[in-house]
């Protein structure tokens, strides 16, 4: 699945996309940040306060225990501050 | 050349490029006579943020879930209201204080629709619609925190 970053989760994380391959014991957002977290320094720092971050599924806002199984498209970003 | 009541263009833009107020009215209200009012909001860069100032306001957004997402918000304020017409225009990129960011406009026949439809699809841009700011100051560059005031502004939309 692809996976995109956006304002300081993309700065920390040090790219705005990439595709992955979790293993298929990851079944939510949430479980998806825990593993993303464990692979590198650079996204412990990004995730390092899961709470706050905000997550999309195929361009829709979703709560952090929504199934990723089938998802073509997962974003992850701070709140949100336009207008 | 009269249209039925319930005609109710939507129009979405995300650009660089500035945006000229009177004539995005002009666009939406046309010739059309069943437009008894039509509701302004223009939000501009500041110059200054609780005292600091401010050089320039870099917006961010996710291309794609942008758009989507203002358009379930605007079809949202045409159910919800009678309008006859909604425009909203989002500029990304780099600002100086004074510049032009964001314009909605919604039209409808009387002014209480309009009002409260442009107020709901501004207070929803702010707190759900996938745009970020980084500020520039003397002090160096950060992204600008979300504010819980915006999300107490949307959470009273929010029907039961």
């Amino acid at each position: 699945m692809k996976v995109k970053y956006f304002a300081w989760v993309r700065e920390r994380v040090g790219k705005a996309e990439e595709t992955i391959e979790p293993p298929a014991t990851v079944r939510t957002v949430e479980e998806l940040i825990a593993w993303l977290s464990g692979q590198s320094e650079a996204y412990a720092y990004a995730f390092e306060k899961p709470k706050v971050i905000r997550a999309a599924i195929d361009h829709a806002h979703v709560k952090s225990d929504a199934m990723i199984a089938g998802a073509r498209e997962i974003a992850f970003f701070p709140p949100m501050t336009g207008g | 050349m009269t249209f039925p009541v319930t005609t109710c263009p939507v129009t979405i833009r995300i650009q660089q490029d500035d945006f000229d107020i009177a004539r995005e009215i002009a666009v939406l209200t046309g010739s059309r006579t069943d437009i008894g009012a039509v509701v302004s909001f223009s939000g501009i860069c500041r110059g200054d943020e609780d005292s600091a100032k401010i050089a320039a306001l870099s917006l961010e957004h996710y291309p794609g879930m942008a758009e989507e997402e203002i358009r379930r918000h605007a079809d949202e304020a045409t159910s919800r209201w009678p309008l006859n017409g909604v425009t909203v225009i989002h500029r990304v990129g780099r600002f100086m204080p004074g510049q032009n960011i964001v314009l909605v406009l919604t039209a409808s026949q009387h002014r209480q629709a309009a009002f409260q439809a442009a107020e709901f699809l501004m207070d929803y841009l702010k707190t759900n619609a996938p745009f970020w700011k980084k500020e520039e100051s003397a002090t160096g560059t950060g992204w600008v925190e979300a504010q819980t005031r915006d999300d107490e502004a949307a959470a009273r939309w929010t029907r039961p």
